[in-house]
């Protein structure tokens, strides 16, 4: 299973292994990792579940769609590597992934 | 190891002392996120979980979109995996059901007869679908539609060619119908209203539905009445009132839900359109708690208006207020009620009450499928139906949450970002 590491913002870290197929949001609410509240379970409804993904694996995990983006228009100190969690699906390709919290989802 | 016992003074007005043993009743989204929100705020005494469902606590929305689509596996509908309850010491009990509180002792009776110590008590029961007065409303493939359990007795037969009739044209009620036409399901809804959503939305949005719905091949039988669900043992059909017939091999019910108060009301607290609490979800007992569907509380962007929301923010809301508060933590902020719906492509977004409105101005047009409708209470914005337009929603929750508004001629002018325009509100 690909391995992805939060980093909260005090700087404690959690690997976790994610299954395929699932969020890199729904990985980290199952595991309880403190900082993404993910309130509306991964429908794109709430913005709580924002990650700030690692510049080097940017490539991999691709871009915010166009909803995502309006979400994120409006999410606390957002910046260019800015996404909402539930919008990135575990593959393979996503093993070792780093992805950083705010400091706060409101 | 278990972690060791800390107890917690209570930070309310009248002090109920330390605070070690917290029993949660009805183990659904209010009450399964009060105990990992408790925990997760380094509250150590003893959590009692108790549930009627055979399962641990998961997410009723996907069960009208993904789940009954077949597109999501019920352990991804759960809240947590079953194993961390062990794991954080919350004792989880499910299939039981809660039957009475001794409010003088402080203990909780559940089916047996076992009685259980508290010194808060969180009621978090929900609420029940409400059964169609009707006969035949027991035959088989009549299903009302709230658990998991319910999906699962209704699948098998949800398959491409089936007649299914959906009564009750509300958001539940429309996003079966929206998957079942992707399932090829034949569709018709009936709804005693002249218009569908009639409780939830303005007419001209509920008008957006209802030509998007007809278009995707949704016969709609509004201002009709369900007289009777015929069949002998399964259902065939279902009579209206004025004569007509419509088959059915499957007849879904949405017509609404009523506030689960039996325990409450058994033991005299206060009930008035569910559990009547205070902002902070205290009860008339201030040992106990009530969150979620089945609770009532007064609603701070709304002049302290008192509401029974039904909603994933404020069963979760709930169990933030409860948790922040019995381990005294900073009090959560509340946020203005927000909601959404899945129909087709169509996402859409809703925050702030409408109810009670003067004028609805729009952004951007239906025709597009992409467009928000702001809805005004003299001046003030007291909230959004955004379709496809989440840009739109959160910049309006935004608003409402802060108390700030925008002219109607300003809101509307879409040479001018959301963003921008929020950022200019006073
Ligand atoms: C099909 C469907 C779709 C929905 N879609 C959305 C949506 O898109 N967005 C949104 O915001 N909201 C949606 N909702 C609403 C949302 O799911 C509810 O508001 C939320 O689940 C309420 O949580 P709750 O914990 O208060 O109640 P529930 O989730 O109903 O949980 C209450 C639990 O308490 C148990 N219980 C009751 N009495 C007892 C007792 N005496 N002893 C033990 N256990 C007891 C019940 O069995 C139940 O499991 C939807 C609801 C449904 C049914
Ligand atoms: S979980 Fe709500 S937007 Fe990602």
């Amino acid at each position: 299973m690909p391995k992805i590491t939060y980093i909260e913002h005090t700087g404690k870290e959690h690997v976790i292994e994610a299954p395929n197929g699932q969020t890199v949001m729904e990985a980290a609410v199952k595991h309880a990792v403190p900082g993404i509240d993910a309130d509306c379970g991964g429908a794109c409804a709430c913005a709580t579940c924002h990650v700030y993904v690692d510049p080097e694996w940017l490539a991999k995990t691709g871009e915010a769609g166009s909803m995502e983006q309006s979400m994120l228009d409006f999410a606390n100190d957002v910046e260019d590597n800015s996404r909402l969690s539930c919008q990135i699906k575990v593959s393979e390709a996503l093993d070792g992934l780093i992805v950083r919290l705010p400091k706060s989802q409101h | 190891m278990r972690p060791a016992r800390r107890g917690f003074k209570h930070q309310t007005a009248v002090s109920t002392g330390e605070i070690n043993r917290i029993i949660i009743v009805g183990a659904g989204q209010a009450g399964g996120e009060t105990a990992q929100r408790l925990r997760q705020a380094g509250f150590a005494g003893d959590i009692t979980l108790i549930g009627e469902e055979p399962c641990a606590p998961y997410q009723r929305p996907p069960l009208s979109k993904a789940y009954l689509a077949g597109k999501l596996e019920m352990d991804r509908l759960l809240l947590r995996p079953p194993s961390v309850y062990a794991e954080e010491h919350i004792s989880f009990l499910p299939s039981m059901k809660a039957v009475w509180i001794d409010r003088a002792t402080k203990k909780v009776r559940v089916e047996g007869g076992r009685e259980l110590p508290y010194d808060a008590l969180v009621l978090a029961t929900g609420a029940r679908p409400r059964k169609l007065p009707l006969v035949g409303a027991d035959l088989d493939g009549v299903r009302l539609f709230r658990t998991a359990a319910d999906v699962d007795a209704i699948r098998p037969r949800f398959v491409s060619g089936a007649k299914l009739v959906v009564i009750g044209a509300g958001y539940i009620g429309l996003e079966v119908a929206a998957v079942a036409r992707q399932s090829g399901l034949e569709t018709t809804v009936i709804e005693t209203a002249v218009r569908p959503l009639a409780r939830v939305t303005s007419p001209e949005v509920a008008g957006f539905f209802l030509d998007e719905h007809t278009r995707q091949g949704v016969r709609f039988v509004l201002g009709g009445q369900p007289a009777i669900i015929k069949g002998q043992d399964r259902v065939t059909g279902v009579g209206l009132a004025d004569g007509g017939e419509l088959p059915a091999d499957i007849v879904i019910a949405g017509i609404g839900v009523t506030p689960e108060t039996t325990l409450a009301q058994h033991s005299g607290l206060a009930i008035d359109n569910g559990i009547v609490t205070d902002a902070e979800c205290r009860t008339s007992d201030p040992h106990i708690f009530a969150i979620g569907d089945c609770a009532s509380r007064p609603m701070a962007h709304f002049d302290g208006r008192v509401c029974r929301l039904e909603s994933v923010h404020n069963a979760v809301e709930g169990a933030k207020i409860v948790a922040a508060l019995i381990t005294g933590q900073k009090p959560h902020a509340v946020e203005a009620p927000w909601f959404w719906s899945d129909q087709y492509d169509l996402k859409l977004q809703i925050a702030g009450l409408f109810q009670g409105y003067d004028h609805v101005v729009f952004r951007g047009v239906m025709a597009d499928r992409s467009f928000a409708a702001f809805y005004y209470k003299g001046d003030k914005l007291i909230a959004v139906d955004a379709v496809n337009r989440p840009g739109e929603y959160l910049g309006a929750k935004m608003l409402i949450q802060t108390g700030r508004s925008l002219p109607h001629d300003v809101i509307t002018d879409e040479t001018r970002p959301m963003k921008e325009l929020v950022a200019s509100a006073r």
